[in-house]
């Protein structure tokens, strides 16, 4: 058995250079020049400080991928040692609070997706003296858990401002589809748009698995011929779904919430009808940076009142002057 | 290897589907009867008919073909999981190693600005060689495959994520649509075929070739033999000369080889990849597996039957959706099936072993 993998590895060891040699792509592939994004500003004189964000982001996902970069630029601006920590299951995300309170950090930033499984560990770090911020989830519970400020996008407004563009375009059938089944967030997104539009429909498919996404999107479009128009509650999915309209030869037209580099794009070529961007990078960045200003000076941005980072819409009109920063992987 | 003509059959509680001559003396319905896969395919006729009363759109070609290719993707890793389960073992890392393949491909040509194919051909090599670390380890350490796996399974979450955000500074790789050598990777891996006015995923046509491949190994080959005999008894193979190790190793090499296959499709259907998907799929390629006819303990099974339990995974999930239900009910729709697959599997089994 031996043998036979050095066998296969002296054969690659061959081949893949061989190979290589001659097959350089004549474009695309990673900018030869590397310019470096990781912002280049000064950073302030005052004492270093050690703060958590702490989110009930899966790994991986693209979305939560923006949040973090704008946290770690506010870090760096404000001379913040960052410590971004994840897991979507809501009692080890309190267990993450926990560690970070354990830790004595200067302040914790964290998501509200479940309150009832951070309600107690919040309430420790308040004993402990230890401010907090809110973002992205939880915005009407945010101040009752003791956070003093919340940056995000109300999802069900957000919701609501696509069903009002939808209904004000004449379309009367969506269908709005949810990557994560009994994920509340998504679920207020889709009732926001059922509120301003109410023929829409709910379609669930596994997130996890691109291609299952798309024959189920195709599936649901093939069964509902009157779908006038197909919404996705992230970039990825939505670009997915544009694929399922194509292959169900379906004359549904396509929104989307949220953005990325490639989404964009398709708003500039008019492929996508719009987005609702709730500007994840500066709910990262303003939460690192509400902790800072509140140690600076005992800061209060939003005075008790949450501060809503969305919902902003792109659409063809603006989505060139987005584009560029979404490909900086700012939108 | 001379003797392997006179190899007894594999393990008294596990008949193989052949070279048993007690088999010979049956009628041909005692024969179907006596297959692995005839739960699933009384499983997958019945839901057939039910999904064609209850939903017009069902049987309509391009629905049809929807059906198939969501089928295809979980049958394509199912042919590899269910060889490897008769074969005695299973993998837990196969749904994540499907999505490193992907990655592998698209950061490595992206990254040194490569042809895809040269990318394509290293996430075979990583693929296949993902597949060999699993079973070495397996066959060295002894260990339970659910052990070794599931270790993979960990690592390969972990390197997906980390490799992809260190090289390409995003937790999605990076897009390589108009790169040299994607529009003819592209056909290959993730076209449509136009058949009869009808669209159908290539993906459906490997699925096809790979399960008549598989089944062929399986009942024409010396190899086929192997496969049974490792997964009934191990030491009772090993002992009539049976390369249990190379068998054991090969198989989860074949895993390897289904999971670059799909991953390939994925990373030419979509340009770009997102590092943390794959997770939980394993699970979904284990029940087609399973609801085919393919025993948890191995020795029993056959690669027809993991086809018939993708195809009833494809059914189920997108025939809800024709028939306009509510999607809540789904997961639970689905381990209904996988239960009654599974008893309807124990009862034939059990039937088989009293004759």
């Amino acid at each position: 058995m031996k043998k036979f993998s050095w066998r296969k590895a002296a054969l690659v060891a061959a081949v893949v250079p061989m190979m290589a040699l001659s097959a350089c792509s004549s474009q695309g592939g990673k900018p030869a020049d590397s310019a470096n994004a990781a912002g280049g500003g000064q950073a302030v004189s005052t004492p270093r400080i050690k703060v958590a964000l702490i989110t009930h982001a899966p790994s991986g996902d693209t979305f939560w991928d923006i949040v973090r970069k704008g946290a770690e630029e506010a870090a760096a601006k404000d001379n913040v040692d960052l410590q971004y920590l994840n897991d979507p299951d809501a009692g080890r995300q309190s267990q993450l609070v926990q560690q970070a309170i354990d830790q004595k950090v200067d302040g914790i930033a964290v998501t509200l997706a479940t309150p009832d499984a951070l309600k107690d560990v919040l309430k420790k770090a308040e004993d402990a003296g230890i401010p907090v911020v809110s973002l992205n989830a939880g915005e009407d519970v945010s101040a009752k858990l003791g956070a003093f400020t919340h940056f995000g996008s109300n999802e069900t407004l957000a919701g609501a401002a696509v069903g009002t563009q939808l209904a004000a375009q004449g379309f009367k059938h969506p269908v709005c589809v949810i990557q994560a089944q009994g994920h509340v967030g998504l679920e207020a997104r889709c009732a926001g748009v059922k509120q301003k539009v109410p023929g829409t429909e709910i379609l669930y498919v596994n997130g996890q698995d691109m291609t299952s996404v798309q024959s189920t999107a195709t599936a649901k479009l093939q069964a509902t011929k009157d779908a006038d128009v197909i919404i996705g509650l992230g970039a990825p999915i939505t670009i997915t779904l544009l694929k399922s309209v194509t292959d169900a030869s379906s004359s549904a037209k396509v929104a989307s919430f949220d953005l990325n580099a490639e989404l964009a794009q398709d708003i500039v070529d008019g492929k996508v009808l719009f987005t609702v961007d709730q500007q994840p990078w500066l709910q990262g960045y303003m939460s690192i940076d509400a902790i800072w200003q509140n140690k600076r000076g005992g800061f209060k941005i939003g005075g008790g009142q949450p501060v809503l980072t969305g919902p902003a819409i792109v659409d063809k009109s603006n989505a060139q002057d987005v584009l560029k920063f979404a490909q900086q992987g700012l939108r | 290897m001379a003797s392997t003509t006179t190899l007894p059959p594999a393990p008294a509680s596990a008949p193989g589907p052949r070279g048993d001559e007690r088999m010979g003396r049956r009628s041909p319905f005692q024969k179907l009867l006596g297959r692995p896969e005839v739960g699933a395919l009384v499983g997958a006729v019945v839901l057939f008919i039910f999904f064609s009363f209850v939903s017009s759109t069902f049987l309509q070609p391009n629905a049809f073909a929807t059906v198939l290719y969501g089928s295809s993707t979980i049958g394509i890793m199912a042919v590899g999981v269910s060889l490897l389960m008769i074969g005695g073992e299973f993998d837990l890392s196969a749904g994540v190693a499907v999505i490193s393949s992907a990655l592998t491909a698209s950061m490595f040509s992206w990254y040194f600005s490569m042809n895809v194919w040269v990318g394509v051909a290293l996430a075979l090599v990583v693929s296949l060689g993902i597949g060999f670390v699993n079973g070495y380890i397996l066959v060295k350490t002894k260990l339970p495959s659910f052990i070794v796996t599931l270790a993979t399974f960990l690592m390969l979450t972990g390197l997906n994520l980390a490799l992809t955000r260190a090289i390409g500074g995003s937790v999605s790789s990076p897009s390589i649509a108009n790169m040299d050598g994607f529009a003819s990777a592209r056909a290959v891996f993730a076209s449509d075929l136009n058949v009869g006015g009808v669209d159908i995923k290539i993906p459906i046509l490997y699925w096809v070739i790979l399960v008549l491949i598989a089944s062929w190994i399986l009942l024409r080959t010396k190899v086929g033999n192997w496969i049974f005999a490792s997964g009934g008894d191990a030491n009772a193979a090993r002992a009539v000369g049976v390369p249990v190790t190379k068998t054991k190793i090969g198989l989860f090499m074949a895993v390897g080889f289904c999971g670059w296959f799909l991953g390939m499709h994925n990373l030419f259907a979509f340009d770009a990849v997102q590092s943390g998907e794959g997770v939980g799929n394993e699970f979904l390629y284990i029940i087609a597996a399973v609801i085919g006819g393919c025993l948890l303990t191995g020795g029993y099974g056959s690669a027809v039957g993991g086809a018939i339990g993708a195809f009833i995974f494809g059914m189920a999930n997108k025939g809800i959706v024709y028939a306009q239900w509510n999607p809540d009910w789904f997961k639970f729709f689905l381990g209904l099936m996988l239960l009654l697959a599974t008893i309807v599997n124990l009862i034939v089994k059990r039937r088989a072993e009293l004759k």
